[in-house]
């Protein structure tokens, strides 16, 4: 306490002199930062747009639909890619997202206490893993596995259906979009697992006893009133993983097999925005048609991932206000 | 009221015990089936983790030695090693985080302390998020269009800043988070000693959270570490020993992808080494990550 007496008095003293200055000094270069960031945003944005510009200009809005990308004839189409980015993650969240849901309802309603903490570490160590590990893993693991065993069988037993059977044509070469969106799904599983556990945890317990109470089974439970409590914000998980598939590079690239022509079935080879860019780049000169289309495309994955992760927040915001 | 509901309720089973019997068996066995797909579909999960650590082992392990990390990348067929990629990742790391870091916390303090309930702060805390998330090798792109390009090609400078550009989302969310849960009996404490608020800010806040924004730093470094697709446009990647920040720089991914793509068998098998080194790098990392946070969450 006597200590305390005596030190108030430099103190005042010090602050006095750079308080005021110091305080203003502060709050400038923090609001600096963030506009900063808006900037960089707005930076990212327009440096594709100028950079995509003579492409957008060479073809119009055709860039969109043409299925053509022929660097011979110096005919730029982005169709492939992204028929290929969007088919890939529709396919990877289909996969994803009941295997993460039982991820989730095991790891806050099934698992013993002292079980969730290090299964749940796992789960999350797999969205650390690099994405060119998955790459190799898949390219060297998978692939082999998918053509010799999964496609084969597949094709056999689905390849003469009506309708669907289309799909699940083609010579077994085991890279192609189905394989693709394999690797994209279990890239993203972890990602929208830890996201549902997240908000499946913000469920006031007193609700989930009350239906304890009335008999319910753990099922009904999560059925009844987890899921309709905590669903905004499950779509919103989702679109955070559909926002990770759509960008996702290096793993993508290794696997989906690479070629610019539109396949009707899913064992087929194709390409997605991020591989097309990653692959063609290194052959592309500085100012050439073809540079410009490849960031033409980044421009266009810019938009749609942009809007994918902005419903993604809009729907979890929602949940971090609760907590 | 109570009393005739409850009536109600046992009359309901009694009138009808095998139906209610039957439906009962019927929830328990729907419960069960759900029950055992979920315990499936985490081990379907934790299998995904240990086949791709277990392939790492088995084939990096085989590839391991000394000479891997004191010779540098080779011809196939001569013996390389991967110093320089390890180096050069180490380099473009330590930059990318070294710029990174000061702009991510001062955003967080920014949104922390500055800005709760302003339109300008939701603006920033939404594009942050959005960054947070969006595809890094568009981060490689805009760095290729912004400082490759119009100047003097391809830098392991260039390769560190895209990489800060990837770090500053993951640091502003935790210094955010972490500002958020410092009692404000603490900020008053401090200003009741007639400190400024820059110095409670600095003096008082940024201690005590502490662990919590080194786990964000930690995170981010573990994240970029791996980081591929941005270096491909930045750094694009060097076989021979370089030093040179203004000359394409290797990095460990990079030479990963260079080496994993190749036709020769050496080569193949360094990518392998150089994938098991990353992976058990970063892991650890995200590992030493969450100890840090623990005492505190």
């Amino acid at each position: 306490m006597s200590q305390s007496v005596a030190s108030p008095k430099p103190f005042v003293v010090a602050s006095g002199k750079s308080g005021s200055a110091g305080d203003a000094i502060f709050a400038a270069a923090a609001k600096i930062s963030g506009v900063f960031v808006l900037v960089l945003l707005g930076a990212i944005i327009v440096s594709l747009f100028i950079g995509g510009w003579p492409s957008f200009r060479a073809f119009g809005l055709r860039f969109l639909t043409e299925a053509d990308w022929d660097p011979v004839q110096n005919v730029f189409g982005a169709g492939v890619p992204v028929y290929g980015t969007l088919i890939t993650s529709v396919l990877a969240i289909i996969m994803a997202v009941p295997l993460a849901f039982g991820i989730a309802f095991y790891l806050t309603e099934l698992a013993p206490i002292w079980f969730r903490r290090p299964v749940g570490t796992a789960i999350e160590l797999l969205a650390a893993v690099p994405s060119i590990i998955y790459g190799m893993w898949g390219f060297f693991m998978i692939v082999p596995l998918m053509s010799q065993y999964v496609q084969p069988t597949l094709i056999d037993a689905l390849g003469d259906l009506p309708l669907i059977g289309g799909l699940f044509q083609g010579p077994p070469f085991g890279t192609g979009i189905f394989t693709a969106a394999l690797i994209l799904a279990v890239m993203i599983l972890p990602f929208i697992a830890a996201t549902m556990r997240d908000v499946f945890q913000t469920v006031p317990p007193v609700f989930k006893e009350s239906a304890y109470g009335l008999g319910c089974t753990t099922w009904e439970v999560m059925r009844s009133i987890v899921i309709p409590y905590t669903r905004v914000s499950v779509v919103g998980g989702i679109m955070l993983g559909l926002g990770r598939a759509l960008g996702e590079t290096m793993a993508v690239t290794f696997v989906i097999g690479n070629t610019n022509r539109l396949s009707t079935s899913l064992f087929g080879p194709g390409n997605t925005i991020a591989s097309i860019v990653a692959l063609e780049f290194p052959e592309s000169q500085s100012g050439s048609l073809k540079l410009s289309s490849l960031l033409a495309l980044g421009f266009i994955l810019f938009v749609i991932s942009f809007i994918v992760l902005a419903i993604s927040r809009t729907l979890l915001r929602p949940a971090g206000a609760k907590s | 009221m109570s009393a005739t509901a409850a009536d109600a309720m046992m009359a309901g089973p009694k009138r009808n015990a095998k139906v209610a019997d039957a439906l009962s068996r019927s929830r328990q066995r729907t419960n069960r089936i759900i029950k055992a797909l979920c315990v499936t579909a985490t081990g379907i999960g934790l299998v995904f983790l240990f086949a791709i650590l277990a392939t790492l082992l088995w084939l990096g392990f085989a590839g391991l030695g000394l000479s891997v990390f004191t010779e540098s990348t080779k011809p196939p067929g001569s013996h390389g090693g991967l110093l320089n990629a390890i180096i050069g990742s180490l380099i473009q790391t330590a930059i990318g985080t070294a710029i990174g870091t000061p702009i991510g916390i001062m955003v967080g303090t920014y949104l922390s302390e500055y800005a709760v309930g302003t339109k300008l702060g939701d603006a920033v805390r939404f594009v942050s998020d959005v960054l947070l998330s969006a595809p890094s090798i568009l981060i490689g792109l805009f760095v290729y269009q912004v400082l490759v390009n119009p100047f003097d090609g391809f830098s392991g400078i260039a390769g560190g800043i895209a990489l800060a550009v990837i770090v500053i989302p993951i640091v502003v969310r935790t210094t955010e988070d972490m500002l958020r849960l410092i009692p404000v009996a603490l900020r008053e404490a401090a200003v009741a000693l007639g400190a400024p608020k820059w110095k409670s800010i600095v003096m008082v806040c940024y201690p005590a959270a502490r662990d919590g924004i080194a786990t964000g730093v930690l995170l981010a470094v573990a994240r970029i570490a791996g980081e591929t697709a941005p270096l491909l446009f930045t750094s694009l990647g060097n076989l021979n020993w370089s030093l040179n920040l203004g000359r394409p720089m290797a990095s460990l991914p990079v030479t990963i992808y260079q080496y994993a793509g190749s036709a020769f068998d050496d080569w193949v098998q360094l990518a392998w080494v150089g994938a098991l080194l990353i992976t058990f790098g970063v892991l650890a990392l995200n590992i030493l990550a969450r100890f840090v946070l623990r005492p505190r969450a």
